[in-house]
């Protein structure tokens, strides 16, 4: 479960003054569903995101992962969460192994269990063949099912995908695309952000539009067709947007 | 406080530096084979130059001189001198370095000796080489004997005693102990080397985990993670503190080595001039020891300077020219110190790093001032602390972190 309320992030740029990434956020995800952040570049999903994960401090409101509030125990809202972005790399001189160990080392778990889980792990994402190799000697494939592994470690209830597939050929982000579903499955609570229409149509139960740092519209793909009576997300999308469009300078 | 965090951090980093070439070549190769390698030249090029210059027969051209035949002699039969008549071009050999010195004799010059118009005899060198400056020594100790010989016979003639001429005479003794004439120059280098080496080892683990963990895009996966940043930059900073400890702990290995087989070599021998004790270049294990314990808070001072300065840094290349320049803040006192002439002073025992120097310096040749370790351990040990604790603050501010 994640409950945000009123998140709000401001930058401080030398050109600009004061920027608004995040302006007022609040919205609900709950387990077992998948929650679209769905925007342009530069429209606040990876700020938002970020502070879901924790690695950014809300200016204002706070978000709670699991019951644990971001701001009060950021690392223990942590535990509750695997962050996985196309920014979020591997260290290159360790194996698939060590990285994925390290990780559950973090999060606390002993090493007979830690030992059991990284082998189901690998077992079921397939990751026998290239365990002990260096991660900088891995395929982008290799290398993506490393940091799926990565974030599944500890087994959170919470998933953040930013913008997962950004950059991926088609097969590694449908790699990528089947664990998102693969979570909501196992009942966890999923939110990822994206700018590709097809992902949201195929993947999200729940959708939430923003631009300029605000959330401008919230529903499922039913709800958001009816309410603005048009059929393709990229034209619902481009209608409520328009209005609050200004090209980033 | 949780040491189990830091531990993994710790443990992770040591691993992935010890697969990193560059951190291995700074850290165990660079303080191993520099003393060795420095050393060896710079013993080969003294002891060979000042052997060849001492056993060369200088070639020295006299000017003038028909009319004096009895300095002329002199000066032919001194063993070390190679006395040549001198061509019009004289000048030009003496810089050009075909020959080593010109004497100039003038008109008359024994003749006028005998009617007290002191006449000057003019030495001509290449002032500052080596060669030159020793065939003149030469010239002028061969002058001087005859200059003697010619005031004997004077007095001898007038039926005085030739004791007139030294009523006493002159000795110097060299008393200090062996280890400490050499400790004097030697304390000053190894200070410098070790400041050096602190440095250089610390720089490469803390540019490549801050400026190139952001770099390669793993800042932001390991701040997913639910290790604290505290715990976290606490780990990382472990690592660059044994790394800048080990290359100044080789290192110190190194020069204690080096010197024992350059002691043994009879290098040394050769460069001692004769009659004066050779100097004692092995390090005394109470030396080592006490230099190493200073070298602690030196190390942990780099490393969260070092650390701090890179964290600001996108990239391994930006933080190299951040750095670059702070290779000179720490080298001008790491030279001062090797200066003869600085020593400790109660204001100079609190300026970081000149006063490491200085006091290394003093822990090579032997001398243990307790007061002035006191407050330089202690002095450095809080520069230490306030590097430190900015390098904590600093990877706490998202603006440091993720600078765009």
């Amino acid at each position: 479960m994640i409950e945000a309320v009123n998140l709000r992030k401001t930058f401080q740029d030398k050109k600009r003054g004061e920027v608004k990434a995040v302006d007022d956020v609040s919205f609900v995800c709950r387990p077992g569903e998948i929650y679209g952040l769905l925007g342009a570049n530069g429209a606040g999903k990876t700020t938002t995101l970020r502070m879901l994960a924790t690695i950014l401090e809300p200016t204002e409101g706070t978000a709670r992962l699991c019951g644990q509030d971001i701001v009060e125990h950021p690392e223990r809202a942590r535990q509750y969460c695997g962050f996985l972005s196309t920014a979020t790399a591997l260290y290159p001189r360790l194996t698939a192994y060590e990285m994925v160990e390290y990780f559950g080392r973090l999060n606390g778990l002993d090493s007979a269990t830690l030992k059991k889980r990284i082998d189901e792990i690998f077992d079921r994402l397939d990751m026998n063949g290239f365990r002990d190799r260096r991660c900088d000697k891995l395929s982008t494939g290799m290398k993506q099912k490393t940091s799926i592994a990565r974030t599944l470690v500890h087994d959170p209830p919470v998933m953040i995908f930013d913008e997962p597939t950004l950059g991926l050929d088609i097969m590694t982000a449908r790699t990528i695309i089947e664990f998102i579903r693969e979570c909501r499955d196992r009942g966890k609570t999923v939110i990822f952000s994206t700018h590709v229409m097809r992902e949201v149509e195929k993947l999200c139960d729940v959708i939430g539009i923003i631009q300029n740092g605000k959330l401008l519209a919230e529903g499922t793909i039913e709800q958001l067709r009816q309410k603005h009576g048009l059929s393709d997300m990229e034209d619902i999308f481009v209608k409520i947007v328009t209005p609050h469009y200004k090209e980033a300078v | 406080m949780s040491l189990r965090n830091i531990g993994i951090v710790y443990r992770k980093e040591l691993t992935e530096a010890l697969r990193d070439r560059r951190t291995l070549i700074t850290t165990f190769l660079v303080p191993l084979l520099m003393i060795p390698v420095l050393g060896a030249g710079f013993a080969g090029v003294m002891s060979a130059v000042i052997g060849s210059a001492k056993k060369e027969k200088a070639r020295v051209a006299i000017v003038g001189g028909e009319d004096s035949p009895g300095v002329v002699a002199a000066l032919k039969r001194n063993a070390k001198l190679n006395v040549l008549a001198a061509t019009a071009d004289w000048r030009n050999q003496v810089v050009g370095k075909e020959i080593r010195a010109a004497v100039e004799i003038p008109p008359h010059f024994e003749l006028d000796l005998g009617q007290g118009k002191a006449p000057t005899v003019t030495i001509n060198v290449y002032g500052g080489e080596l060669k030159s400056e020793m065939a003149a020594a030469n010239v002028d100790s061969v002058l001087k004997e005859y200059r003697d010989s010619v005031a004997t016979g004077q007095l001898v003639a007038n039926h005085l005693s030739a004791e007139l001429l030294k009523p006493f005479s002159v000795k110097r003794l060299n008393i200090a102990p062996p280890e400490k004439t050499a400790g004097a120059f030697l304390g000053g280098i190894i200070a410098y080397m070790l400041i050096l080496m602190c440095l250089q080892g610390a720089m490469n683990p803390a540019i490549d985990l801050t400026a190139g963990e952001k770099e390669r895009g793993t800042m932001e996966t390991i701040l997913s993670s639910p290790v604290s940043r505290t715990h976290l930059v606490l780990g990382k900073f472990l690592l660059v503190v044994t790394a800048s400890l080990v290359t100044a702990i080789l290192l110190l290995f190194s020069v204690s080595v080096s010197s024992t087989v350059l002691q043994k070599s009879g290098a040394l021998e050769q460069m001692a001039d004769e009659g004066e004790p050779i100097p004692q270049l092995a390090l005394k294990p109470a030396a080592i020891a006490s230099v190493l314990i200073m070298t602690v808070p030196l190390s942990v001072l780099f490393s969260a300077g070092l650390f701090t300065i890179a964290l600001f840094a996108k990239s391994h290349k930006e933080a190299q020219s951040y750095i670059a320049p702070l290779m000179f803040l720490v080298v001008i006192p790491a030279i001062s110190a090797m200066l003869p002439g600085v020593d400790l002073t109660p204001k100079l025992a609190i300026v970081p790093l000149l006063n490491v120097s200085l006091l290394c310096k003093e822990l090579v040749t032997g001398e243990y001032h307790w007061n002035y370790i006191a407050i330089i351990f202690a002095s450095t040990c809080v520069y230490a602390a306030g590097a430190l604790y900015l390098a904590v603050k600093m990877f706490q501010r998202e603006s440091v972190l993720f600078r765009s």
